[in-house]
């Protein structure tokens, strides 16, 4: 068969296109990039380290009460006062740091990962399994949260465990409804499709396919479910549905500051708490931020 | 031709100079670009994506995208810089004096307000104070002027109602209403099926010719510049290479660049002779029998049949292309074949067995008979994994116990195989051109050693030279593998060049099969026909021959 012309020689360009980096590497420079985010990054990576060390770098036992030494202002030996049973704020602060964000954490995890599964489930198999989920997805949306966990610790009394496993269970359907949009959107992708016509099983499918690509979307909405479970156990802590005295969290340090005297002249009693739920937030939301960004390029011009 | 460049041209693009700020600096994107349009003429610009092309059309109107600088240069029109002119006397010119006719009229058009509203839009900007009534008798001439029959009625309806040629209809009409002296079509059939970008291109040149209008027509289709153009610039990376009278260019190039953009154009040569009979006793790796693909529309609906008692084979180390326009079932008859369409009834045997009557480990198992490479090389590969773990992916589905070694050394045969450099294994697709993906898109579709290889509009996403690249990769590794292929596209030429025999069809029916030089050549059948009819053929002389044998009906 003679072969009609075409081109001379098939030229392939040698010349490499760019650096060889992956979408995830040029992200993260991205990321690297952005001088909120790395605030963000460094205020939390503080928190998270100072809580840690709480044990080592606290000047008295956080639940050590000291009765002569009652609502003292700031001074050298307590740096950041003592509260109305003489205890030091500033060893409550970090105890209580260790608390508030292992509750945020723990609970943001468990919700990532719960929703991701529920999500990219209903998000492949469609039909029944995407029916089922997304009405439950709906009807625990459309539960008020601090209610719930007010009347659970009434029936099983409040614990951190307790806390931890019921704000997962009610705060999975956020990342549970992005999984299912992501999904929804690669299924038709040509790659997927792809990779179906090759034979490839479904959960090679899954796990090389769609949880990479679902990922970056719920690591944002991770750090934002950490922020809202840090406000969450602080406000059910504050309203004696959370974390219980003894034990300190940034929540029900506030406690205090319920009468108007501590409010007007001891600032020292609630300002710290105040302010550390406030930097935790703000971090992680920048962080989520910085992220979102990141991933998607369109935004940052 | 003589009087006609001695006149003065009507619009003059003088040595323009054009930089983008990016973040990662200032970036040329046109450098001294210079071309006349005189009235009544038609100017084509051709060149491959990335050479300017649009942006110098963008720049005559001034909607140039954020960013972009005219660094020197200018525009002169009737006597005026439109370069420099204030933003208030620009957009009088633009829509009044100068139009423009996009690409996509999917886009173009807003999809909650009625077609003739939008038309009446357009004219009432620049004649704020005309009454309605004025505004609609001009939309209804306009549209009628560009071949809407029952415009009066049909206006009133909404983009989703109209087709896709109808609606291009409606974008030029748009571009037309306030008379301009100059139209800039950018691209204006690329979306359209050939047939309906025939009629296209008639309403273009019927205007040209009736009105005096000047056209200056932006294509990548060296078709359909053959078919239009008085005159032809030609572009690369932001420059002009050659400027040049059409005949003059198709028949002496003289820019290098010119002669490899006209050899990449495939061609149906009259003299592809001594083909191989299509081989009776050749055994059909592919045989599909009255196949009927029915997607729902709802209870109570009936449903759509995307394909409709389609029956054809594939023989044994043979191309066979399969043609038709879109909505004719080409593509999902591809899908079926590989399990991503439902088969209503009928049967696929794939080396003489039935596809549908395996199922789960069975059905995967069969699928390594078949390698598939999709049209978009930019979606069709993961853009999170490496060159190598795309190519790698159906060995792994289906070539459990190979060791990673041995897949490594696969993957890099396959590499040389596609003529792409070994090392690349570990790069993204992102840091590949379009041809470089879909080479990679070839290589993974034959790393199984596939019998059947399903194409289904590999190049269409291409540029004309490196579609000619691809082509020729393809070409060779399938005379040197001999496995078998079903070639789906909706281009001739391509179909005609690589393909022993072809089947057309319409609306999910075959109208027609055969040896695919008799079918091309002399197709029997009415739509085959006119397919091949409307279908523009790279050569000035014998387009414009055939063009005044068929005025097409409007």
């Amino acid at each position: 068969m003679k072969r009609p012309s075409l081109l001379p020689t098939s030229a392939v360009n040698l010349v490499p296109t760019t650096q060889q980096s992956s979408p995830d590497k040029l992200a993260l420079r991205r990321f690297m990039r952005n001088p909120i985010a790395m605030i963000g990054v460094l205020a939390l990576l503080i928190t998270v380290i100072a809580s840690v060390l709480a044990p080592i770098i606290s000047p008295y036992p956080p639940t050590a009460i000291d009765l002569t030494n009652v609502r003292q202002p700031p001074s050298a030996e307590h740096l950041l006062g003592t509260d109305s049973t003489g205890r030091d704020v500033f060893s409550r602060l970090l105890a209580g740091g260790q608390i508030s964000l292992m509750v945020g954490f723990l609970a943001a995890l468990m919700a990532v990962a719960i929703g991701t599964l529920a999500g990219v489930a209903a998000g492949w198999f469609g039909g029944i399994v995407d029916g089922i989920i997304s009405r439950i997805v709906d009807i625990m949306l459309s539960v008020p949260a601090v209610l719930v966990i007010i009347v659970l610790a009434g029936v099983i009394g409040p614990s951190v465990p307790m806390l931890i496993v019921v704000i997962a269970g009610l705060a999975w359907p956020t990342p549970a409804r992005i999984a299912r949009g992501v999904v929804l959107s690669l299924r038709e992708e040509e790659f997927v499709q792809a990779a179906r016509a090759f034979g490839s099983r479904t959960g090679f499918i899954i796990f090389r396919h769609l949880v990479p690509g679902v990922l970056p979307p719920i690591v944002v909405s991770a750090t934002l479910l950490v922020a809202e479970s840090v406000l969450l156990e602080s406000s059910l802590s504050f309203l004696g549905a959370g974390v219980q005295p003894p034990q300190s969290s940034w929540g029900n340090m506030l406690n205090e500051a319920q009468s108007l005297t501590v409010l007007s002249s001891m600032p020292w009693l609630w300002v710290p708490a105040g302010l550390m739920i406030a930097i935790t937030v703000l971090s992680a939301m920048a962080v989520g931020d910085g992220i979102r960004d990141a991933i998607d390029p369109r935004k940052n011009r | 031709m003589t009087d006609e460049t001695a006149k003065k041209p009507l619009l003059a693009v003088r040595e323009l100079t054009l930089d983008i700020a990016t973040p990662h600096g200032t970036v040329r994107i046109l450098e001294d670009v210079a071309l006349e349009v005189h009235p009544g003429e038609i100017v084509g610009i051709v060149g491959e994506s990335g050479s300017g092309k649009s942006m110098t059309a963008l720049s005559v109107l001034r909607i140039l995208p954020p960013g972009a600088r005219i660094i020197s240069g200018g525009i002169d029109f009737e006597g005026v810089d439109l370069a420099t002119l204030s933003a208030r006397r620009m957009r009088g010119v633009r829509g009044r004096r100068i139009a423009m006719v996009f690409q996509d009229h999917m886009t173009t058009l807003d999809p909650v307000i009625t077609i003739g509203a939008q038309i009446e839009e357009a004219y009432r900007i620049h004649h704020p104070r005309a009454p309605r009534s004025e505004a609609k008798a001009r939309m209804i001439e306009t549209l009628t002027q560009v071949g809407v029959l029952d415009a009066a009625e049909r206006a009133k309806q909404y983009p989703h109602q109209w087709s896709g040629g109808m609606r291009q209809r409606a974008v030029i009409a748009m571009a037309l209403i306030n008379d301009p002296d100059v139209i800039i079509a950018d691209e204006p059939t690329t979306a359209l099926d050939v047939t309906i970008q025939a009629e296209i291109l008639a309403v273009l040149r019927g205007l040209r010719d009736s009105r005096d209008l000047s056209i200056l027509l932006i294509t990548h289709d060296m078709g359909v510049i053959a078919d239009m153009a008085d005159r032809i610039v030609v572009m690369k990376e932001g420059r002009i290479v050659e400027t040049a009278e059409v005949h003059a260019l198709f028949e002496s190039p003289e820019h290098p660049y010119t002669r490899k953009l006209l050899d990449a154009v495939p061609r149906p040569s009259a003299e592809t002779a001594e083909r191989s009979q299509p081989d009776a006793a050749a055994q059909a790796v592919l045989e599909v029998e009255d196949l009927v693909v029915q997607y729902s529309r709802g209870w109570r609906r009936d449903g759509f049949r995307a394909v409709d008692g389609v029956s054809f084979s594939v023989p044994e180390g043979k191309v066979v292309g399969l043609v038709g326009e879109s909505g004719s079932g080409k593509s999902t008859i591809g899908k079926a074949i590989v399990g991503l369409a439902p088969i209503t009834s009928g049967s696929i045997r794939l080396g003489g067995v039935e596809l549908q009557e395996l199922h789960g480990r069975a059905a995967r198992t069969a699928r390594e008979t078949y390698g598939m490479v999709f049209q978009d090389p930019a979606s069709s590969l993961n853009p999170r994994m490496t060159i190598g773990e795309c190519i790698a992916e159906p060995l792994v589905a289906h070539r459990r116990t190979m060791s990673r070694t041995a897949r490594r050394e696969r993957v890099v045969e396959l590499l040389e195989q596609v003529e792409l450099p070994a090392a690349w294994v570990t790069r993204f697709p992102h840091e590949l051109s379009g041809g470089q993906r879909q080479r990679v898109g070839v290589a993974r579709a034959l790393a199984l050693e596939p019998e059947l290889l399903i194409a289904d509009e590999p190049t269409s996403a291409l540029d004309v030279s490196v579609q000619a690249a691809v082509l020729e990769v393809f070409q060779e590794l399938q005379q040197r593998l001999g496995f078998s292929c079903l070639f789906i596209s909706h281009d001739l030429a391509v179909v005609e060049l690589l393909s022993e025999s072809v089947v057309v069809l319409q609306r999910g029916q075959i109208v027609e099969q055969g040896d695919a030089r008799s079918v091309l050549n002399d197709p029997q059948t009415e739509y085959a026909r006119r397919l091949v009819d409307a279908a523009p053929l790279p050569d000035p002389a014998r387009q414009r021959a055939r063009q005044l044998a068929s005025i097409p009906t409007v």
